[in-house]
């Protein structure tokens, strides 16, 4: 194992995130500010108790779940799409590394982008809502595990994409309608029977319930559920980068 | 002299079917400089990147310092350090951080001071903190070079390191080459100049249509590839060439208008002198003069010609 590349891989990412700070963190935390006083304050004062929690408080876990699901996904995918775009990808074929490296630099340095973000989502919902966190380390390993398994999606997504635009369109087609109807704003419970029984194809509403489950000891699905949902994911994105390295597709000729 | 890099029997086919190597064999040797010559489309960077790693082999074997670049790729890779053709970096990123960058991505702690030696020797100590988009053309050719050679490699691939770089740049990176052979790292050129090759390189290997036609002692090869011409064009047409012309090996040109004389650039005498004095003396009088090297490009084709014949 060469550490030091995955260590310049990740410092050289990380640089990207200081050098665009403001878009990195600060326009996360605008949106989701907004989200609060619309969501929260305007419509949520409105809305009674849902599963024993003041709306605003529920939807924190969902909010910081689209943040962190779109910003892993897209700092993992750009990460990876960028050096193969302008060229310098031919830097990590003929350095004396393997897949692993590359993997571990990229995604974990998209991991820690975006598991950044979440924090700060949390650290700003405490200036809006009363929450308590029943347990804060089922929380923070959901959070990161999350990180993670999107951040190896988006790096599937950047190493398949061939230009800009595909690059955007799993997140806005896939990712964004999964999570908004994967429970992030309601609970199952409030749907339609049959629609109850299509979200739980859903994979997202797992994450975010499990997340929830986290903060407030309720959940749409059990936690078993969640936590084996999360599980799955995780395994399957890294079959498929491992399949990726190992054809050389779109990666080697 | 010991071979560093063994290419035997290497072979490449695309995906779309395009046989971009044919069986090709080289023995690079610890130390020299190899200038590879080729037309475009020969196979000259296909041949570097199965080399260094950035192409699969569709067959054959090669091993760089003894160890084989597939299953022993780690040892392989560390020895070599590669500068592609096309100037490929990451344009927000300053010029020491992407130094840096290529020297940890092969597994060398940072050192910060040899990263300095380097910028200093290729003139670009004093744009360091620069970002790589507000630099030049020629500088950002030379923070490429900087980044192959940022993890001290014994073995350094040059894909036409003085493509579209000016004549004063050009003999700047021939001192750098030169720097870099005299502290014992073997290099392995392409480019379209033969003045280039003939100045830097040891030995020179010839390849067309993803075949080595020959891989040759550069003073060898010189002396074959070092003809001219001499184009004479005459104020009034002849028919024929004097006989006192005779003895010297000329055609006369179409219309009568003009006559080419081939000669060696090596010998010692080219016979022009002499061959003018001639011209006056049969009472020519001359309009204007031209000479004309062959370019590489017509020599590879003679030389596949040759090969196909």
């Amino acid at each position: 194992m060469n550490w030091q590349a995955i260590r310049s891989i990740y410092v050289f990412e990380m640089a990207r995130l200081w050098r665009t700070l403001i878009q990195s963190l600060v326009s996360p935390v605008v949106t989701t500010v907004l989200y609060f006083v619309v969501f929260g304050t305007a419509i949520g004062s409105r809305i009674e108790q849902v599963d024993g929690v003041g709306y605003g408080a529920f939807i924190v876990p969902g909010l910081i779940m689209l943040s962190v699901l779109t910003q892993s996904l897209s700092n993992a995918s750009f990460g990876i799409y960028f050096p193969k775009f302008i060229g310098t990808f031919y830097e990590h074929l003929s350095a004396p590394i393997g897949p692993l490296e590359i993997v571990i630099g990229y995604v974990g340095a998209a991991a820690t982008k975006s598991l950044l973000i979440g924090i700060i989502i949390l650290i700003t919902a405490f200036g809006f809502v009363d929450i308590t966190i029943e347990h804060p380390l089922a929380m923070l390993a959901f959070l990161i595990m999350t990180c993670v398994t999107f951040a190896l999606m988006g790096f599937i997504i950047g190493i398949i994409a061939k230009s800009f635009e595909q690059l955007q369109l799993v997140p806005l087609l896939v990712i964004t309608p999964l999570v908004f109807l994967g429970g992030s704003f309601y609970s199952v419970s409030m749907l339609p029977p049959v629609w109850q029984t299509v979200t739980l194809f859903n994979p997202v509403l797992y994450l975010i319930s499990g997340f929830r489950w986290s903060f407030f000891g309720v959940g749409d699905v059990p936690i078993v559920a969640s936590l084996a949902a999360i599980a799955v994911f995780f395994l399957l994105c890294l079959s498929v980068v491992w399949w990726l390295f190992r054809t050389g597709y779109r990666i080697k000729s | 002299m010991t071979d560093i890099v063994d290419v035997s029997g290497v072979s490449k086919v695309f995906d779309g079917g395009f046989h971009a190597l044919k069986d090709v064999n080289l023995k690079i040797r610890e130390g020299e400089v190899l200038a590879l010559l080729g037309p475009n489309g020969a196979g000259k960077t296909t041949l570097i990147s199965t080399i260094c790693g950035l192409t699969n082999l569709t067959s054959g074997k090669i091993t760089v310092g003894g160890h084989d670049n597939v299953t022993a790729f780690r040892a392989a890779r560390r020895l070599i350090g590669l500068v592609p053709q096309e100037i490929t970096l990451e344009p927000f990123e300053q010029v020491q951080n992407t130094v840096r960058f290529s020297r940890g991505m092969f597994g060398y702690p940072p050192n910060n001071a040899y990263i300095d030696e380097i910028l200093t020797k290729l003139s670009l100590a004093d744009k360091k903190t620069n970002q790589i988009n507000t630099l030049s053309g020629g500088m950002r050719r030379r923070v490429l070079i900087a980044k192959a050679l940022s993890h001290e490699p014994r073995i350094l691939f040059l894909d036409e390191p003085t493509a579209g770089v000016d004549v004063e740049l050009r003999k700047g990176m021939w001192d750098v080459i030169e720097e870099l052979k005299a502290s014992g790292v073997t290099i392995i050129l392409t480019t379209h100049y033969l003045e280039e090759a003939e100045m830097i390189a040891d030995r020179i290997a010839v390849i067309n249509k993803g075949e080595i036609l020959l891989v040759e002692e550069k003073d060898a090869l010189m002396k074959r590839m070092g003809q001219k011409d001499l184009t004479i064009e005459l104020q009034s047409p002849i028919s024929a060439i004097p006989d006192g012309l005779a003895k010297y090996d000329l055609e006369l040109g179409e219309g009568g208008n003009s006559l080419k004389y081939t000669y060696d650039t090596k010998s010692d005498r080219t016979g022009i002198t002499q061959l003018l004095s001639a011209l006056s003396g049969e009472g020519l009088v001359l309009k204007d003069l031209q000479t004309h090297q062959s370019s590489l490009e017509e020599i590879f084709v003679s030389l596949v010609r040759e090969d196909a014949s």
